[in-house]
Formats: C-alpha cells, structure tokens, sequence
C-alpha cells in the first residue's frame, strides 16, 4: 500500500518525520484526512487541533497550535507554531 | 626595592584572576556557539516548509494583501536593530549599532522619519545615552532567544506596520541583524522585512491545482504574521549564534593578553628580587672585607 510522506515541523525543532498511512486533523472548515494520492491542498488548522497521524496501525495524536497543513504530491507538511505530543495510541 | 617587588607581585595576582574571567567566558561562549548552531539548524525545517507553502499560495492563487505592496509614499521608516544584552563581544553590537547608524542616515537624506526598535540592552544603552526616542525594545533573550520572543517583537512591529505613518506607525521595516558566516566571521546587515516579496514560482509544467481551505485570502493574511515571526526567529538565533562567536574570540585573545602579560611580569618581578639579593650579598661581602681590612690595620 502506498505510504504518505509526513513531516511534522515546528518553529522550534523537526517534531516527526516518516511515513504514514494516513492523517487526520481539522482545519478552519472542518475536520479532513489526508491519505495517500490526495489532492494538493494548503489549509489553516483549527485552533486548537488534535493532529492525527496513523502508521503500522498505530496512531499518534499532536496537540499543534498556530498550524498549516501542506498536502502536495511530495508527501504533507504539518506546520505548527508550537506542538505537542499528546497520546499514541495502539 | 622591596616597594617595587611587592608591586610587581600585586599587579601579577590581579591579571591571573582577570584572565580566570575571561578564560571562564571563553568556555562558556564556546559550548553556547555550538547550542546556538544546533539551534539554527533545527530551525531550517520550518523556515523552508514555510517558504515552500508561501511559494505555492503566490504561485496559484492572485494574491494581494498589505504586507506584499509596497506604500506608495513612505514617510515614517522603522529599523529593528539586534544586538547582545551583555558587552564583552568584541565589535559585535559595535558593528551591528554602526550599521543601523548608516542606514539611518541614508533614509533621512531620503527625507523618510526614522522609527527605532530595539533588542538587547546594548542598542538601548546606545540610543539612550545619546538621548534618542526608541519606540519599542525587548531586553533579556539575547543569548537564548525563543518562538515567544520573537512573536513579541513581531506582533508589536505588524501593529505598527499595519497602522501605517498616517496614525503613529510605520510603512516600512529594516531589520540589522548579524550574519553568522562562520566562527571567524560574522557580518552585520539590513533587510527590509516589510514590505516583503513572495517569490512565484514560474516553471513550465503546469502547476498542480490546490486546494485552499480557507480561502486564499484568509489563508494568506494567516499565513504571513507567522512567516515574519519565523524570519525574526530566525534573525534572533543567527545573532545569538555571531554574538557568541564574536565573545568567544574577544576573550580568547583577552586570556591570550593575559598570559603575556604575566609572563612579562613574573620575568620583571625574578630579575627585581635577584638583584635586591645581589645587592645584599654585596653589601655583606663588601662589610665582611671593611671588617677584614680594619682588624689586620690592628
């Protein structure tokens, strides 16, 4: 299955980097996921919002705040002003 | 001779606790470089995703807001001057503060009112003490500056960018930083930092169509505050990076001064003390002789 390049990027540091299979979060229209093929799209993140990121069936949850979401065909960026681990679950 | 020995002996115990200083400072400012340039390193992720995402708005969506154009008449200029909280930087913040200076002159002969903003206690001492008004300074992160400072002093200078000449702001911003080149060089410089420009990216294939969510617009005046906030950042990290480098070299060639100095010294101070024995040994050789010749007299 085809795998979606993620990279999870604050002001401060590189918070994630990897492949995944899919990512979940809300944007100021409402909540979308990204899997892999998607349409190129730029979009302003809620605020707050739970930035979801699922691999290997595992699923890590990002608190991220001051965010943008980047999807083009090079894999999804997740810009965020601060961001923070907030759960991984299994 | 006693008198000068004591001297000599005085001035070589006060360069070797001088030189404890410096070489401390040295240390420091070494392991600060490298946290400084780890620093900017990890930074760059952001700065280029950010780039790269301002570039695919400009490049696929006519994009016109404020922060893009510039005024069509600027009367009132703002500059941004970063310079360190502490002294003992060698010609870091003089530099830094010398080329604000010039870019100020140029912009009054252009007839532009100057506004100025400050980092760090060093610029606001200067421009204090030569009784100049600052419109805003933000002291105490030089060394270890953060997201939240630079949001501070972005937010601050929007405000006043977006209030224009017209109501007590300003149409346009440089920014002086200090570059960090490499550990031997740093050079201060000035950007405009508002108005900006947002390359567009022209290539041949067509272009793939985005998505906006929201629209374009809102997008992009969301979008901009947070890109200035992450060029400041950015700004704030790479002088904090030459401030210690320039500190690191002024107090190695400090501790190297020293160490001549009490080389010097220590040398000046052994020939003062053998010649005041010399000179006593004589003195009881030539008694001892007076005493010999007068009791053979007898």
């Amino acid at each position: 299955m085809a795998q979606l390049q993620v990279d999870l990027v604050a002001v401060e540091e590189k918070v994630w980097s990897g492949t995944a299979d899919m990512v979940i979060a809300r944007t100021t229209e409402g909540e979308l996921g990204v899997l892999p093929g998607h349409a190129p799209l730029l979009g302003q993140l809620a605020e707050p919002s739970e930035v979801r990121i699922k691999s290997d069936g595992r699923e890590a949850v990002y608190e991220v705040t001051g965010g943008f979401l980047s999807v083009s065909s090079a894999g999804v960026t997740i810009l965020a002003e601060s961001c923070e681990f907030s759960d991984d679950k299994r | 001779m006693p008198a000068q020995l004591l001297q000599l002996r005085r001035r070589v115990r006060s360069v070797k606790s001088t030189k404890k200083i410096t070489k401390a400072q040295e240390l420091v400012a070494t392991s600060r470089i490298a946290k400084a340039q780890e620093r900017v390193a990890a930074s760059r992720p952001y700065a280029e995703a950010i780039t790269n995402v301002l570039t695919a708005l400009a490049s696929n969506a006519n994009i016109d807001h404020p922060l893009l154009k510039p005024r069509e008449q600027v009367r009132r200029s703002g500059i941004l001057l970063v310079t360190s909280d502490r002294g003992l930087a060698g010609a870091y913040n003089a530099n830094a503060i010398r080329t604000a200076e010039q870019l100020r002159q140029r912009l009054e002969r252009e007839g532009k009112q100057v506004a100025l903003y400050a980092i760090g206690r060093k610029a606001v001492g200067y421009f204090k003490f030569r009784g100049r008004e600052i419109v805003d300074s933000w002291t105490g992160f030089s060394e270890r500056p953060g997201i939240d400072d630079a949001r501070t002093v972005g937010e601050a200078i929007l405000a006043a960018f977006n209030a224009g000449s017209d109501e007590g702001g300003i149409d346009e911003l440089y920014l002086v930083d200090t570059e960090f080149k490499s550990l031997l060089t740093q050079a201060p410089r000035a950007r405009l930092l508002a108005p900006m420009e947002v390359e567009k990216r022209t290539s041949k294939e067509p272009l793939p169509a985005y998505e906006f969510e929201p629209e374009p617009e809102e997008l992009l005046a969301a979008l901009l505050p947070k890109y200035i906030n992450a060029r400041l950042y950015s700004a704030l990290l790479d002088s904090a990076a030459s401030e210690s480098a320039s500190r690191r070299r002024a107090m190695k060639s400090a501790t190297d001064n020293a160490d001549d100095l009490i080389k010097t010294l220590t040398r000046q101070m052994n020939s003062a003390r053998q010649a005041a024995i010399t000179q006593e040994i004589s003195e009881i050789v030539g008694g001892a002789n007076a005493l010999a010749a007068a009791g053979s007299d007898v």
